[in-house]
């Protein structure tokens, strides 16, 4: 055997069984969804035979166009809000001494650990109708003393943020971390303020951590499911919740999966321009060393 | 040259709104008030509730079972698939690492939908099995990613230093490989191990009538059990985060 051809036998043994794995579990079940979304329903929540699109008309109905437009913004919002939140946290942990880094990293990283429904559910502990919260905006009469602050998409907002914030703040602190403070330094020198010097110093030079923290951010905000089921109620829904409905509730597999094959269109668009855009920068500066 | 004061003002209170609501939801398990609302003296009342719960426990050890599973099987799936890209610079590793990708990416209430139709769809039964299945799916690549890291730093030569010096590659991988990829062993076992115990959205779609894991049965507590209770079994779960993270923390340290 020659080299080659035995270095291809071993490219293959190593390759062979995750390749399988996700050829079976992520691109089968892909195209699974798309046929079953061009499958007429049967009156038994299956599947029948032959093709209809059915499904795919669904989509307009009026009532989606809300939801979808919900789904946006707030994964709009959330994802601005968060990086508005991380940027500055983010520098603040790169210029602490290695202590403190350590120490608000770990801060950081505790609720990135900890149980997703348990820090939603805390939040349903936080606003609910009688908690502290509630009681102390009523006294002051910044809400009505029957209003409620669950079950409304300033909620789903607010806990969309709460989640996400982790996934936004460790990639920007990675940046962050190797940013040179001395620019910031020299941008002051020669006379910005340290607002301006933040803003077109430092912002620019974390760009790759920015935009890895949006994607990690808008890309699963899109399709959040939990946490607008948990503290959205039916004026918070979001797309999943719809999918979800489809799913469970009417037993309605092809209008589910062509809600979930739109969803993957929506949700690949933002990924492949990221690719592009990144390959337009390698190809216009190509990576020789540090690309500063 | 004065700084700002801003940065540091918003940190702070980006820490206090991620540790308010945890706060509160501890505090709010030893409070003897059956609602929560008041304060009504300290009481461990619902921990005692707690521990008489089967079905939490039934579910725990489901959970337990599956994310051992899942564990073992992503950390082998994830290492060979780490090598073959840290190895081969081919077209096929670039297929191979862009489907290892969409795991990392897709939103999970995707995967579940998709998974749940394709196990319909084959006649897989859903219980068991089928978690721990779409839970090697997602944690595979979080795997791949940690160990590929590990990876970057290892010089490929020292293997070839073993070869040369008589070593069969069987040897020369357990001797020289496995020593100085253990710690992103480690780190990629531990992800893998907390996606599975913490994983709810996919769960939920396949897990189907038969299995019910932790975070299910906590979903189902939230929509209809009692809140005290579940305040109790959210400072167990936070000790546990508390206690992994550090200890995982002190590890890192070590390792420096």
């Amino acid at each position: 055997m020659t080299t080659a051809a035995s270095r291809r036998a071993g490219e293959w043994c190593l390759t062979a069984p995750s390749l399988a794995w996700l050829v079976a579990l992520v691109l089968l079940p892909t195209l699974v969804v798309v046929a079953i979304a061009l499958r007429p329903a049967d009156p038994y929540g299956g599947v029948g035979t032959g093709w209809t699109l059915d499904g795919v008309r669904a989509l307009a109905r009026p009532a989606y166009a809300a939801i979808a437009w919900r789904t946006a913004w707030l994964s709009f919002v959330t994802t601005a809000l968060c990086l508005i939140l991380a940027t500055p946290m983010a520098y603040v942990m790169a210029r602490a001494g290695a202590a403190w880094r350590r120490r608000l990293l770990l801060l950081v990283v505790v609720p990135f650990w900890t149980s997703l429904l348990v820090r939603i559910f805390a939040w349903k502990v936080v606003l609910h109708p009688d908690g502290a919260i509630k009681r102390a905006l009523a006294a002051v009469h910044l809400v009505d003393p029957s209003a409620t602050l669950l079950y409304n998409p300033g909620a789903v907002l607010l806990v969309m943020v709460y989640t996400s914030l982790p996934f936004a703040i460790l990639p920007i602190y990675a940046a962050a971390e190797r940013f040179d403070f001395a620019l910031l330094e020299a941008a002051r020198d020669l006379g910005a303020t340290s607002s301006v010097a933040f803003r077109s110093v430092f912002v620019p030079g974390i760009g790759r951590g920015l935009a890895g923290a949006a994607l990690l951010v808008f890309i699963p905000s899109l399709g959040s499911y939990i946490v607008p089921d948990l503290v959205g109620g039916p004026g918070g829904e979001m797309v999943g919740n719809v999918i979800a409905q489809r799913v469970f509730v009417d037993r309605d597999l092809p209008h589910a999966s062509a809600l979930s094959a739109a969803l993957t269109l929506v949700v690949l668009a933002p990924i492949v321009a990221a690719l592009a855009l990144r390959a337009r920068e390698e190809t216009i500066a190509p990576p020789k060393g540090d690309p500063r | 040259m004065r700084r700002s004061r801003l940065p540091a003002a918003v940190t702070v209170a980006v820490l206090a709104f991620l540790y308010l609501p945890i706060l509160v939801l501890v505090v709010n398990s030893f409070n003897a008030s059956r609602f929560g609302t008041t304060w009504q003296g300290w009481s461990l009342v619902w921990y005692a509730r707690l521990a008489a719960e089967r079905d939490v426990w039934a579910a725990l050890r489901v959970t337990l079972v599956v994310a051992v599973a899942s564990t073992v099987v992503s950390l082998a799936l994830g290492t060979t698939a780490a090598l073959a890209i840290h190895r081969h610079a081919t077209r096929l590793q670039r297929v191979h690492s862009l489907l290892l990708s969409v795991p990392l990416v897709m939103p999970e209430i995707l995967m579940g939908v998709s998974l749940l139709l394709f196990f319909a769809a084959l006649g897989v039964p859903l219980g068991v099995l089928s978690i721990v299945l779409a839970h090697v799916t997602f944690s595979l690549s979080f795997v791949a990613m940690v160990v590929l890291g590990r990876l970057q730093g290892f010089e490929e030569s020292l293997i070839e230093a073993a070869r040369d010096l008589g070593a069969g590659p069987w040897t020369a991988a357990r001797r020289v490989l496995l020593p100085a990829l253990a710690p992103g062993l480690v780190a990629g076992a531990l992800l893998a191990f907390t996606l599975s115990v913490d994983d709810f959205v996919i769960t939920f779609f396949v897990a189907g009538p038969g299995a019910t894991t932790l975070p299910i049965r906590i979903y189902s507590m939230i929509k209809h059990g009692s809140p005290p209770v579940i305040s109790a079994l959210s400072t167990l779960l936070l000790l546990v985060t508390f206690a992994a993270v550090a200890a995982s923390q002190r590890l890192i340290e070590r390792e420096r």
